[in-house]
C-alpha cells in the first residue's frame, strides 16, 4: 500500500508541476520564447485571484474567472507592447525581457501587497479527501488540480489541432514568412499565444495557491519544476509536458519515501537521466 | 496635563515629555550642538523573502527619529543622531557589501541589525573585521555565536568577539517551552519532527545540543525522518512515518509554504495530531491567517507581545501601546518583529550615552558590553549567568514564552499558554488539544 500510495502522490505533484509548465510549453512551442518571468506570472495572477476572492469578496471561481480574462489581455498587451519588439533572430534580447520582467513583477508585488505570505482560501475543500481504499486517501484539491491539467491539455490540444487558430499557429510555429504569404498576421497570432498562456497560469496560480503559501519573491523557486518538466516531457509538445510533470513528482515522492533529504535531489536525477538517455525528451513534438 | 486621559493621548505625552526633556538638555549648550553628530546604520531585509522581518521598521524607524530628533546628550555633548538604513535584498552577500558601504561610506559609529542569520551574521562579521560595533537580535544566539566561529563544530576553539553583540533567546529556550506546552495535554508524548536541512533545521534535529536529548530525557519519543530540502511539494513520506509512529505531536521549524503543504496534506491523509508546535512558519498573524480555520490552536515560540509587561527605555511606551501604534498607523496587525527593532535602538542610544566618546569604536563597544537595561522586549544585560560563560561576553538572553493561535470570530489573535521560564510574563490561557 505505501507503494501505491507514494506513487499516487507523485502523480498528484506531477499534476500541480504540469500545471505549472502548460503556459511555458506553450509559449515555447509557438514562438521559441523562453519566458524567465513565467514563475511571476503564476504569483500575479495568485495575487490577482486573492485581491477578488478578499477585497471585493467573490467566490474563488468567479475570481478565477475574471483573473483569466485579465491574464489574457496582460498577456496580448505584453507580446504587442515589448515582446513583439524584440523578437528576432537572436534569442537574448527576450530572454533578458522577460528576466527584467520578472524582477519588475516582483517588486511590483512587494511595493503593492507587502512581504506577507498569502494563501487562496478554499474552505473545507482544502483538507478533504477521499479514501479510495483502506489507507489511501486521496486529497480532493489535488485530484482536482490533476484532472484540471488534463483538461486544459485537451481543450489546447483541441484548439491546436481543430480549429483555424490552431492551424494559424502551429502555421506560425513552422514558418513565421511563409505564414504571412498566407494572409496570417503573425503578430497577432503571437499575442493570441502568449495571452493564452497566462491564461492557463491562472489555473495553475490557484492549484498552487491552494496547495501552499505563496509571497511576491516565490516565482522563481518555482519556475526551476516547470522548465524540468518541459524538458523532460520533449520541448513543444504538450502531453509531453504532463508526463513531464508526473515524472518529476513521483521521481520526489519515491526519493522521499528513501529519506526525505533525496526528495528534491530525486526529482533532479530524474530530469539528468531523461536528458541522458532521451535528449529531445520523452515526447519531443514531431516538427522540431 | 491632567487633561489628557485616553491611552494615546498619554503614548503622545510620554514622547512629547521625552522630547521636551532632551530638549532641554540641548539648550543648555546650542552652539556645540550644531557639529556633533552620531551616525547609525541599520541594515534590514527590506526585499526578497525575509522581507515580512522588516515590514515594520518604517513605523519604528519614524519614531525613534521622533524621539531623537532634538538629540541625545552624550558626556555633557548633544549629538544629533542620524540613522543611514540599508536593503540586504535578503541576501547575505548583499547585506556584507551594505555593511561594508556604512562603514566605509557612511562613515556609522554603530551598526544595528535585526532579522535572521542571513541577514545578522554578515553584517556582524563586517563589523568585527572593520572594528565598528555591532548590535544584533532576532535570531536564537547559537546561529550568532556558533555559527560564525571559525570552527563551529570545535567548542575548544570558539572565540569571545570584541565589537559584536547580539540578544535573543537561545535553542535551549524554545526546547523548554515546547516541551512544556506538551506537558499541559494528555498524549502519548510521540513526537513527529519536521527539520529541514538548513541551519535551523539542523540545529534542531542535532543529537547534542538539538532536541533529541532533551526529549530522550522528558520522556518522549521521537520521530525524525530526516532533513527535507525548504519549499518541498509533498509531505506524503514525513506523514506516512508519523502515523506510523502514531505521532500526537508534530513539532518542526518550517518556512510558512512548507508548513501549509505538510498542513493540508496531513489532514488529507487522516494524520490527526493533538498538538502542532512550529517556530518560523506562524510568526506573523497573515501566515496564521492565511491558514484558514486550520489554524486554530497551533502554538508557537512567543518572544514578544503586546502583553509582555514591559515598556521603552527610550519613550516610556508600553508594549501594548506600541503595537497599538503600529496598528493605527499600518491598518496591520502588530507583529513580534516590532518590539526588538525597537528595542535594538533602546540598547544603541544606552550604550551610546554610557561611551565616554560616541566615536570611539572600542568605548562603543565596550559600553554596549557593560549594558544592563529593562527594554520593551525585556531585561537586556551581557556578562549574565543564563549564558554558558564562553558566550556570556557577546550575548545576553531575553525571555521566551509560548503560545496558541486562537480563532476569535474571523481574527487570530495570540494566547500565551506557557511561562515556565518567564513568570513575569502573564499566561492567557491554559493548553488545548487540537479539535
Amino acid at each position: 500500500m505505501a507503494v501505491i500510495d507514494t506513487l499516487v502522490q507523485g502523480a498528484l505533484l506531477g499534476g500541480v508541476y504540469a500545471l505549472f509548465a502548460l503556459g511555458l510549453s506553450l509559449i515555447f512551442g509557438v514562438m521559441r520564447l523562453v519566458n524567465l518571468a513565467h514563475g511571476d506570472f503564476i504569483v500575479l495572477a495568485a495575487f490577482i485571484v486573492l485581491v477578488g476572492a478578499t477585497s471585493f469578496g467573490l467566490s474563488l471561481p468567479v475570481a478565477t474567472l475574471i483573473a483569466v480574462v485579465a491574464m489574457f489581455c496582460l498577456g496580448f498587451a505584453l507580446q504587442r507592447l515589448v515582446l513583439e519588439a524584440v523578437l528576432g533572430e537572436d534569442i537574448m534580447p527576450p530572454l533578458l525581457i522577460t528576466f527584467g520582467l520578472s524582477i519588475v513583477i516582483q517588486n511590483g508585488l512587494l511595493l503593492g501587497f507587502g512581504a506577507d505570505s498569502r494563501r487562496l482560501d478554499a474552505g473545507a475543500f482544502e483538507t478533504r479527501s477521499l479514501e479510495v481504499v483502506q489507507g489511501l486517501n486521496v486529497g480532493l484539491a489535488p485530484l482536482l488540480a490533476l484532472i484540471v491539467a488534463i483538461a486544459v491539455i485537451l481543450l489546447l490540444q483541441l484548439l491546436f489541432y481543430r480549429t483555424a487558430l490552431g492551424r494559424a499557429f502551429r502555421a506560425t510555429s513552422d514558418n513565421p514568412e511563409i505564414a504571412q504569404l498566407m494572409g496570417i498576421d503573425h503578430r497577432n497570432i503571437y499575442a493570441v499565444a502568449v495571452g493564452i498562456s497566462l491564461a492557463v497560469s491562472v489555473i495553475a496560480a490557484v492549484a498552487f495557491g491552494i496547495r501552499a503559501n505563496f509571497d511576491p519573491a516565490i516565482g522563481p523557486a518555482r519556475l526551476l519544476y516547470a522548465f524540468e518538466a518541459v524538458i523532460i516531457g520533449g520541448l513543444g509538445s504538450l502531453w509531453g509536458t504532463l508526463a513531464g510533470g508526473m515524472v518529476l513528482g513521483i521521481a520526489q515522492t519515491v526519493g522521499a519515501r528513501i529519506d526525505p533529504e533525496w526528495q528534491i535531489l530525486a526529482g533532479h536525477l530524474a530530469f539528468l537521466l531523461v536528458l541522458f538517455l532521451q535528449p529531445r525528451g520523452l515526447f519531443p513534438a514531431r516538427r522540431a | 496635563m491632567t487633561r489628557i486621559i485616553s491611552p494615546l493621548s498619554r503614548r503622545r505625552f510620554l514622547q512629547a515629555a521625552g522630547s521636551a526633556a532632551l530638549a532641554g538638555s540641548s539648550l543648555s549648550a546650542p552652539a556645540l550642538a550644531a557639529g556633533k553628530v552620531v551616525k547609525i546604520g541599520y541594515v534590514s531585509p527590506k526585499s526578497g523573502p525575509l522581507a515580512a522581518f522588516a515590514e515594520a521598521d518604517d513605523f519604528v524607524l519614524a519614531e525613534f527619529r521622533k524621539a531623537v530628533k532634538d538629540g541625545v546628550k552624550i558626556g555633557g555633548n548633544v549629538y544629533q543622531v542620524e540613522l543611514v538604513t540599508k536593503d540586504s535584498q535578503s541576501n547575505p552577500n548583499r547585506a556584507a557589501e551594505v555593511t561594508k558601504e556604512l562603514i566605509t561610506r557612511d562613515n556609522v559609529g554603530l551598526v544595528l541589525v535585526g532579522a535572521t542569520p542571513e541577514t545578522n551574521n554578515p553584517v556582524a562579521t563586517q563589523c568585527e573585521i572593520e572594528q565598528i560595533p555591532c548590535i544584533s537580535t532576532v535570531a536564537p544566539w547559537q546561529t550568532n555565536f556558533i555559527a560564525r566561529q571559525a570552527k563551529p563544530g570545535d567548542p575548544a576553539s570558539w572565540k569571545p568577539f570584541e565589537y559584536t553583540f547580539h540578544y535573543f533567546w537561545g535553542l535551549e529556550d524554545v526546547i523548554g517551552v515546547f516541551t512544556g506546552m506538551w506537558k499541559q495535554v494528555a498524549t502519548n508524548k510521540s513526537v513527529g519532527a519536521l527539520f529541514p536541512n538548513d541551519g535551523d533545521g539542523n540545529a534542531w534535529g542535532d543529537k547534542v545540543v538539538g532536541f533529541p536529548p532533551v526529549l530522550a530525557k522528558e520522556g518522549f519519543k521521537l520521530t525524525d525522518p530526516g532533513r527535507f530540502q525548504n519549499l518541498t511539494d509533498d509531505f506524503s513520506a514525513q506523514i506516512a512515518a508519523f502515523r506510523g509512529a502514531d505521532a500526537e505531536i508534530v513539532t518542526g521549524v518550517v518556512i510558512p509554504p512548507d508548513f501549509t503543504t505538510f498542513w493540508n496534506q496531513a489532514q488529507q491523509k487522516g494524520l490527526k495530531p493533538k498538538v502542532v508546535s512550529v517556530a518560523k512558519a506562524l510568526l506573523f498573524p497573515v501566515t496564521v491567517q492565511a491558514l484558514g480555520k486550520n489554524g486554530h490552536n497551533i502554538s508557537t515560540e512567543v518572544w514578544w507581545t503586546p502583553s509582555h509587561p514591559y515598556k521603552s527605555s527610550l519613550t516610556g511606551i508600553s508594549a501594548a501601546d506600541l503595537a497599538k501604534g503600529y496598528e493605527q498607523a499600518t491598518g496591520k496587525q502588530w507583529t513580534q518583529p516590532i518590539g526588538f527593532v525597537h528595542s535594538l535602538f533602546e540598547v544603541a542610544v544606552d550604550s551610546l550615552k554610557r561611551a565616554a566618546d560616541p566615536s570611539d569604536g572600542a568605548a562603543v563597544a565596550k559600553a554596549i558590553g557593560a549594558t544592563k537595561l529593562e527594554t520593551i522586549v525585556g531585561p537586556v544585560a551581557f556578562g549574565a549567568a543564563n549564558v554558558p560563560p564562553f558566550a556570556a561576553k557577546n550575548i545576553a538572553k531575553t525571555p521566551l514564552v509560548g503560545g496558541q493561535w486562537r480563532l476569535a470570530g474571523d481574527k487570530y489573535s495570540m494566547v500565551i499558554t506557557e511561562n515556565g521560564a518567564a513568570p513575569q510574563i502573564p499566561l492567557g490561557g491554559a493548553m488545548q488539544a487540537l479539535a
